[in-house]
């Protein structure tokens, strides 16, 4: 295994299991709250943050997480104003986010950027800066998700007994976006805009045949995650393709034998 | 666990304040102690005007949807150990007026006083659990003593928190649930889990929403017969919505009418057979069931939801001409 002995192995492998690791809980929320959509809105509007990072010279992980959590914000506030309906609004603001983030990415010639690289991901090229930044993001999720576990479940149970039990349910669902968005801000160089939302949702989706309990759930969809990490980098480097991809493709295989093996 | 030394009847609410209150304030109830009061064992005793605070009261409550009056000056009061059941046709506005009461919505007008401390026990009206997200009975009724839930000093350990678990299902007969996906339950099933989710919590008042929606005929009176001796164990006020008339009456302090405003209210000790009355709710509500005085001057469709033949006899919508209105 001289594959290992590499750093960039090490530094995508670590970054792959600790996002694989949160993606598990926060997945599932996604799934159960039906907020694939909104993860995916987000993600996409990510690049436009980019494109403004790189224009003003700032920070660039500083700059998608800014935009991330922005986002975010401005989703909230139009979903519970707008005479538009979630799907169609996040639709719109989807693609026209991504779109005009890459127009103002090839508008600005005085940088050229990768594109490949932040719409499917370049876990192989991240910094050590990287991997610092999705290792803390992994770590503060996991805690707050720890801390509030309970509150966050009742909450998505039934917002209204919660609330009547004592439960700031409005809170609690602003502090879920909030890691949500910042998850998904930090794992844009793990595996792109394109397909965060199916490193979130499939592990998630697939550890629901497995489970009894939200916990269980939660668990195994961490622990179903990084196999797909682990299987994918190995199947990126034995046939050379590109990484992200061959994460979310292994989610899906897994996906689609766990389904098929609870059918038989 | 509090036991009443009073057992419930008719007269329930006619029982002495002192007596209410005392077991209101026991020792097993440290938060429903009254708000300004020292904890003193001589105040207590004499109860003065503080220890007879209504456990809910609202007060001149308006709301609006949009173009919409839903509630109209609405007031009413919960006081300890009563049973407070709320009819109406539907979109009368029970249920906004039930949710303003919890707090979950603002009322644009009037206000709510809850009694400072007020734990309280909340069984919605329909539960929905997305299929994508797996829950056990148990794991549900544990979530009624989390953190937040439980109250500051009485966060019960591990071992008590499944002992009450088990012992609140055996209550309502549903053991035999507790490792089940809520998911998989029936409707009448679905409800007592709910009651044991708002049971748990120990509460002070228990606000129920059509308690025996997608319950059987046969199973509802059971279920009310429950609620009302599970209320009068805990000593806990009831604040009810119910179609189900006839079933409830019996149980029941009082009743209140309501339809966007309340039409009437009234205790049903005082037994009537109101000619207005009976047309309304049929002749099914009459004989040994609890009937009250009903001084409707005008009708309100029921939609069926009540007894027999009503809607057949009393079809059209409802016809907002209050002007006799006995309030």
């Amino acid at each position: 295994m001289a594959l290992l002995t590499t750093d960039f192995i090490l530094y995508a492998l670590a970054a792959g299991l600790a996002l694989a690791l949160v993606a598990g809980p926060l997945g599932s929320f996604i799934v159960w709250r039906r907020m694939a959509y909104f993860g995916d809105t987000l993600a996409h509007s990510a690049l436009l943050g980019i494109a403004i990072g790189l224009l003003t010279d700032s920070n660039p992980q500083l700059s998608i997480i800014v935009s991330c959590l922005l986002f975010a914000f401005i989703l909230t506030v139009l979903d519970k104003t707008s005479s538009v309906s979630t799907d169609t609004l996040l639709g719109i603001l989807a693609h026209s986010s991504l779109a005009l983030g890459i127009v103002v990415l090839a508008l600005a010639d005085s940088v050229r950027v990768n594109l490949e690289a932040y719409l499917f991901g370049a876990l192989l090229t991240i910094s050590t800066q990287d991997l610092l930044w999705v290792l803390g993001v992994a770590v503060l999720v996991g805690i707050v998700l720890y801390r509030w576990w309970d509150e966050f479940i009742a909450a998505t149970v039934h917002p209204d007994i919660a609330a009547v039990e004592g439960s700031n349910v409005d809170r609690l669902n602003s502090l879920l976006v909030l890691l949500i968005a910042l998850t998904i801000a930090v794992s844009m160089k793990i595996v792109g805009v394109l397909l965060i939302t199916s490193l979130l949702i499939i592990p998630a989706a697939s550890a629901r045949l497995l489970a009894a309990t939200p916990e269980q759930m939660a668990l195994r969809a961490s622990l179903i995650g990084c196999a797909a990490v682990v299987v994918g980098l190995f199947v990126a480097f034995a046939i050379d393709v590109p990484v992200g991809p061959s994460i979310v493709v292994c989610a899906a295989a897994l996906f689609l034998l766990l389904s098929a093996f609870k059918r038989a | 666990m509090l036991n009443l030394p009073l057992s419930k009847t008719k007269t329930h609410a006619a029982v002495p304040l002192r007596i209410l209150n005392d077991a209101m304030t026991a020792p097993s109830h440290p938060a429903s102690a009254s708000p300004n009061a020292a904890p003193s064992a001589p105040l207590s005793s004499d109860q003065g005007a503080k220890a007879e605070a209504s456990l809910l009261r609202a007060e001149g409550i308006s709301k609006r949807f949009g173009e919409r009056t839903v509630l109209d000056g609405v007031s009413f009061a919960v006081e300890p150990g009563q049973i407070v059941t709320l009819i109406g046709p539907n979109g009368a506005g029970k249920t906004t007026l039930v949710r303003i009461a919890l707090g979950l919505i603002d009322a644009d007008s009037g206000h709510i006083q809850r009694r400072p401390g007020l734990r309280l026990g909340y069984m919605p009206q329909a539960l929905h659990i997305d299929p994508t997200l797996p829950l056990t009975v148990r794991r549900f009724l544990a979530l009624a003593q989390r953190r937040a839930a439980a109250s500051s000093d009485e966060k019960p350990e591990a071992r008590e928190t499944q002992t009450s678990i088990d012992d609140t299902l055996a209550q309502l007969k549903v053991s035999h649930l507790a490792d089940a996906q809520i998911g998989g339950l029936s409707g009448g099933e679905l409800q007592r889990v709910l009651l044991a989710r708002a049971l748990l919590r120990k509460p002070h008042l228990l606000v129920l929403d059509e308690p025996a929606q997608g319950v059987d005929i046969a199973g509802q009176a059971e279920l009310y017969a429950l609620i009302d001796s599970i209320a009068d164990s805990q000593g806990c006020g009831v604040l009810m919505i119910s179609h189900d008339l006839h079933l409830v009456m019996s149980s029941t302090d009082e009743v209140i009418c309501l339809n966007h405003h309340v039409c009437c209210h009234g205790k049903p000790e005082s037994v009537s057979t109101d000619p207005a009355y009976l047309s309304l709710f049929g002749a099914g509500a009459t004989d040994s069931l609890a009937v009250y005085t009903h001084h409707h001057t005008h009708e309100h469709d029921i939609h069926g939801n009540v007894v027999g033949d009503v809607t057949a006899e009393d079809g059209d919508t409802e016809s907002h001409s209050h002007e006799g209105c006995p309030h």
